[in-house]
């Protein structure tokens, strides 16, 4: 019973209301202490040495006037990181995109590293080192990548997901296929069939933060690490693994966040800091600057994508195809083949089939960014999704409710769904005042659907009863966005106590077993029904000491509102023990009375959003502005709306971002134009309106409260809901990401010739 | 080269420090004199995560020269509240949801405190376009714009 | 690097002349801390001129407006007296980027940074406007459009200091605007840049103008054909076509990762038009 997933149906006294987070007042008075708010004593200040070129041979580096300037008491190139990889392909990437070996693989590939007394003496040792490159040919667009002459980025990468076995590298690491029936007898049945093909560029996560942390480690292979990270036991792991400590002699310690999006799940120069340390044998404080974070971290892919869908002219979809072509930067991942998944998610289709090609260019080592992939085949898939309507005559909404995913449906990426919420964030869609308010004029009105699943994985929790009766929650699970609040929250409803009696602390790795990082949305649904499990096992201690101070059998004690009650009538007399009592009479019963749960967090729900947007265009410069905005989407239960709402916020104002400027430029020698705030273009306060949202709780099954993930799905829709209203307000289908006004103002002149 | 002597008022008290030439204020202010809530976000005056006032007047202290801060009066993030008494926008970011992960708070606290110093009763469009200097990338703006329209009203009742 | 702080400018010119390694002026810092965080300047000498008296600021005369070099944009746009003479002018410098930069950020360093997008040139060009140079041994005078040579060089000899931008009187019946295109609503780079000036005679026709354009090619630009197309006119449908076309033939524009030949080409045109009624209106034109 305690361990038990399923959702019981309840009413909640804590969970859903709206307390003041606890890390609020730190983060307000800028107490709280971020990745590059530490310093140790005696502390060098590490600095990279990163190529400038795309594609390079790396034919001899030059240290030794850097090591001899004054100051200087560390410097290392890949030779002092020795490949112990053992054959792990994966960590083997990892260790060659920390530090190049024997070339460089991008615009700002690292190639060696100082550390020195202070940053000026370390800027000069870095003008020190004689990098001495063969420049290679480069290709950085993921078609060109693809063509049979491009260079060719990794020799030791053959295609996998093929048959027969390829005999010769590619820049194609592998292609995936998902979906089920029998496509092409599905468009032959179909009455129109649309084809198009879309293209997006890429993107970056964007969090204000730069990478930064504090490394110690010692000759006795004994090391701490600081670090603002999304899993600072992932961190721990990899690099261990890299520079050959023992996991337990690393102890790491996660700051704050100052914003990740799946951007700080990664180490990047994490490995280059312990080993500078190491071999200076004192600390070593390396911050990136911006420009660093843009080049050398982990964006997201730019794709080219084509969309096949056929229909009946009642509006049923007999047939739907892509081919996703996503590129993962200069190391091989799993990119194309999330989007070939999330692709058609939303779908009730019989005849479906994906392919996504995962492509290798001279561009950096893709990273998750909030529902990885997802944006850019909902972008395709939802863009002509409004097509193929149109062509039919019918509602774009009606069109989608026809054919949304329900209970049973077999999903285009292979599972059964339970509930889910398609069906209804599109009714509710369909209902929202937004679709009926008045447009000006210039302005146009579009929607699109999203969706997203969600991690479970392994979580570690520690729920400690202080002899006051207030409660220590120690988790392992990164706070990206109001977590502790939530976690406080879920522990107050499981005990019956207030909120304002759990203080929920994120520990280092020393003090917890291991968690997995905080990204596809597990945050809240794993630390939850971790903390959940912790506590019902703090419960039972409870009533078992009620049981032995009411000598008893624990069998007839049962916790209700914060107490523990002796059932039966035999029992009348014995008044309930509150957990202040309780705990207040722990060292008398037993000592420290605390729970305690590790799970590998199973069942995690999928999550769907609806958008609306409205916009407006000038008609004589295409100049863009998103003038109304609402976000509909399901939560499973929202244990804090604020947050939940926050998150629903956040990820819209980043999806339209990226549908309307945010682009990474490359020149023609593959070297990235734009690597700072000014001309890469997230959007400032006023580029946006306040963003509605609405939230809908379709409960999760599995999970004893209903949650579901909500961080990721709602960067999924805006990029065909801009498309959509586009398509709306100027009478144009704009096919390639960002749809900046020089792309619209083309577009609108092509259609009018 | 031998650093310069620098003696100025950082949230009213009196401060001496010794810097490089080429430090930048903000760079004073984290790695000198220990007050890490601004922060460097971009370091080029994109991003306004380390949003000072100078003499009264908002900047980005990483445009900032250290030297600059002689004779003059700098205020930061640390000296927003009074002792124990949060600053009712402090209260209101809080109240109102207006942080996530936080870190670009102490840029967006001491610009809309500026703004409110200057304009006490601004329109959506004054408060959206006062902070177009302060980027966010969790939140938005949507609960931000509303916790300093919150402050502003109560600012106006006192 | 050295820092001073001198308090004339003949100081400041003697020092940066004397410099044998890399000296330059801060005034605002806005593009300078830029380029030295990003390693483009590593000056081995920084004049500040913030503690010059003749620099710091407004003065209005019979002459005209007269406007310290370390003033920073957001004081411009305090000043009620400069605002009501020249919108345009002072509009310009006020979408320097966000209010952090205005209360730095000074017209005389945003035209001495060169760079063809400059926000308040365009609106100084159109408005006429001159720089008071000075050097160690001499002061003289130039006009704005002259002072820009090339994306980042100037005309100015190592040693001269720009000490004040001047304005002319404004004869009555005047009105300015300037217009920019940027992708967001705030923060960008111009795309295009636009400033006109104009004045008035009898019945509502123009008298004089003149029409300057930014981000278009590689040096801001006087175009004197698209003054002359509206000189003569209340701004009729034909006269706004033969300046936007006098407009997009001036360009000269490139392909950047802030825009195409053909989009700025086309803006540039449609800009000017839209600036030119609002100077047209300020002027009091109907």
């Amino acid at each position: 019973m305690a361990n038990d997933t399923k959702f019981r149906n309840r009413q909640f006294k804590s969970v859903g209301t709206r307390p003041p987070r606890p890390d609020g007042l730190d983060k307000v008075t800028g107490r709280a202490k971020f990745g590059a708010d530490t310093f140790a004593p005696g502390q060098l200040i590490g600095l990279v040495l990163r190529s400038p070129h795309a594609h390079a041979e790396i034919k001899r580096i030059d240290t030794s006037k850097a090591e001899k300037l004054n100051g200087v008491k560390a410097v290392i190139t890949s030779k002092d990181l020795p490949d112990l990889t053992n054959g792990d392909r994966d960590l083997y990437d990892t260790l060659e995109n920390c530090m190049a070996r024997d070339r460089a693989l991008y615009d700002g590939h690292a190639v060696a590293a100082v550390a020195a007394i202070d940053a000026p003496t370390a800027r000069k040792a870095l003008k020190l080192i004689r990098v001495t490159y063969k420049l290679l040919p480069h290709v950085t667009d993921v078609d060109e990548a693809m063509k049979p002459n491009a260079p060719l980025v990794q020799p030791r990468v053959y295609t996998r997901g093929v048959s027969p076995k390829p005999k010769s590298p590619s820049n194609v690491a592998k292609v995936s296929e998902f979906g089920h029936g029998d496509v092409e007898a599905g468009f032959k049945a179909a009455d129109v069939v649309v084809e198009k093909s879309y293209k997006t560029e890429q993107a970056h996560q964007g969090y204000i933060e730069p990478h930064a942390c504090l490394a110690s480690v010692g000759p006795d292979g004994h090391g701490e690490l600081w670090v603002t990270t999304q899993g600072h036991f992932i961190y721990r792991n990899t690099c261990a693994s890299l520079l050959g400590m023992e996991v337990a002699k690393l102890k790491v310690t996660s700051s704050e966040i100052g914003g990740g999006f799946g951007g700080k799940t990664h180490v990047w120069m994490e490995p280059i800091a312990l080993a500078l340390s190491r071999k200076a044998n004192r600390p070593v404080k390396l911050e990136m600057t911006r420009d660093e974070v843009f080049r050398s971290t982990g964006p997201t892919s730019s794709t080219s994508i084509d969309v096949k869908i056929g229909v009946k002219k009642n509006g049923k979809i007999t047939a739907a195809s892509a081919h996703l072509r996503y590129q993962d930067g200069a190391f091989p991942g799993i990119w194309a083949m999330l989007g070939a998944m999330t692709a058609y998610a939303c779908y009730d289709l019989k005849n479906v089939k994906t392919v996504g090609y995962d492509v290798l260019v001279n561009r950096p080592k893709v990273a998750a960014y909030r529902a990885p992939s997802a944006p850019m085949a909902a972008f395709a898939i939802e863009s002509t999704i409004n097509e193929v309507a149109a062509e039919i005559g019918m509602d774009p909404v009606d069109f989608r409710i026809k054919n949304a995913a329900k209970e049973g449906t077999k999903s285009s990426y292979g599972p059964t769904y339970g509930p889910i919420g398609i069906g209804p964030t599109l009714a509710a869609v369909k209902k929202h005042p937004h679709m009926r308010a008045k447009l000006e004029k210039n302005q146009g009105r579009g929607m699109a659907c999203g969706f997203w699943f969600n991690f479970g994985g392994e979580t570690c929790t520690d729920l400690n009863i202080g002899v006051d009766g207030t409660v220590t929650l120690t988790v392992g699970t990164i706070d990206v966005g109001g977590a502790r609040a939530s976690l406080s929250l879920i522990a107050a409803e499981e005990l019956g106590i207030p909120y304002e009696s759990v203080k929920c602390n994120i520990t280092d790795t020393g003090s917890l077993g291991h968690n997995d990082m905080t990204d596809g949305s597990r945050g809240t649904f794993s630390s939850g029904m971790s903390t959940i499990f912790a506590a019902r096992n703090a419960i039972e201690e409870l009533c078992q000491r009620a049981a032995d101070t009411w000598e008893i059998s624990v069998k007839d004690v049962v916790w209700d509102d914060g107490k523990a009650t002796a059932k039966g009538k035999k029992h009348k007399k014995l008044k309930p023990l509150s957990l202040d009592e309780l705990a207040g009479g722990s060292p008398n019963t037993g000592g420290p009375i605390a729970g305690h749960s590790q799970i590998v967090a199973d069942g995690a729900g999928v999550s769907f959003a609806s958008h609306i947007c409205d916009i407006e265009v000038d008609p004589e410069t295409s100049a863009t502005k998103v003038v109304r905005y609402t976000v509909v989407q399901d939560a499973g239960k929202a244990i804090h709306p604020d947050y939940v709402e926050g998150q629903f916020q956040g990820g819209a104002a980043q999806g339209i971002g990226w549908a309307l400027n945010e682009e990474y430029i490359y020149d023609e020698n593959g070297r990235l134009q734009n690597p700072g705030f000014l001309d890469y273009r997230v959007p400032v306060c006023s580029d946006l309106p306040f963003i509605d949202t609405q939230i809908l709780e379709i409960p999760n099954p599995n999970h004893p409260y209903g949650i579901r993930g909500v961080g990721e799905t709602s960067i999924v829709p805006p990029l065909a809901a801009i498309g959509n209203a586009l398509s709306d307000v100027a009478g144009v289908r704009m096919t390639h990401v960002p749809m900046s006004p020089p792309r619209i103002r083309k577009a609108i002149k092509e259609n009018q010739a | 080269m031998a650093g310069t002597f620098v003696s100025t008022k950082i949230n009213g008290d009196q401060t001496e420090f010794v810097c490089q030439a080429g430090e930048t204020l903000l760079e004073v202010l984290r790695n000198r004199l220990g007050l890490t809530g601004s922060k460097e976000g971009c370091g080029t005056g994109d991003c306004g995560a380390c949003s000072v006032t100078l003499d009264g007047r908002l900047v980005c202290s990483c445009l900032v020269l250290g030297v600059e801060a002689q004779g003059r009066k700098v205020n930061t993030i640390e000296g927003l509240a009074d002792g124990d008494a949060l600053h009712p926008l402090q209260s209101n970011f809080i109240k109102h949801a207006a942080l996530q992960c936080g870190i670009c708070t102490p840029g967006f606290l001491i610009a809309s405190k500026a703004l409110l110093d200057r304009n006490p009763n601004p329109t959506d469009e004054e408060i959206r376009f006062a902070l177009a200097g302060n980027l966010c990338r969790c939140t938005g703006y949507d609960k931000i714009v509303r916790a300093v329209k919150a402050t502003a009203k109560d600012l106006r009742k006192k | 690097m050295k820092y001073q702080t001198p308090s004339t400018t003949k100081e400041a010119a003697v020092l940066i002349k004397r410099e044998r390694g890399k000296a330059f002026v801060l005034a605002g810092g806005t593009d300078l801390m830029v380029r030295m965080k990003t390693g483009l300047t590593e000056p081995d000498l920084v004049v500040d001129i913030k503690h010059i008296p003749a620099m710091q600021s407004i003065k209005k005369s019979a002459t005209g407006f007269r406007i310290g070099a370390a003033v920073s944009a957001a004081e411009m746009g305090e000043n009620a007296p400069l605002k009501k003479a020249w919108p345009g002018v002072v509009e310009s410098a006020n979408l320097i980027g966000s209010d952090q930069i205005q209360n730095r950020c000074t017209v005389a360093g945003n035209l001495c940074n060169a760079s063809p997008a400059a926000d308040a040139v365009p609106a100084l060009i159109a408005a006429g406007a001159k720089a008071n140079v000075v050097g160690p041994q001499r002061r003289r005078t130039v006009s704005v459009e002259k002072v820009i040579t090339g994306p980042g060089t100037t005309s100015l000899a190592k040693g001269e200091v720009v000490e004040a931008i001047t304005l002319p009187k404004r004869p009555p019946k005047s009105g300015d605007a300037y217009l920019r295109f940027i992708p967001r609503s705030e923060m960008d780079i111009a795309v295009v840049g636009v400033g006109v000036s104009l004045t008035l005679g009898n019945n509502s026709v123009i008298k004089s103008a003149r029409v300057a354009l930014g981000a278009v090619a590689p040096t801001p630009l006087l175009v004197s054909a698209a003054g002359k197309a509206i000189v003569g006119t209340k701004l009729d449908k034909a006269a706004l076509n033969k300046l936007a076309e006098a407009c997009s033939a001036a360009c000269n524009p490139i392909d950047d990762k802030r825009g195409t030949v053909e989009f700025r080409t086309e803006v540039a045109g449609v800009l000017a038009q839209r600036a030119a009624k609002i100077a047209y209106k300020r002027a009091g034109g109907k």
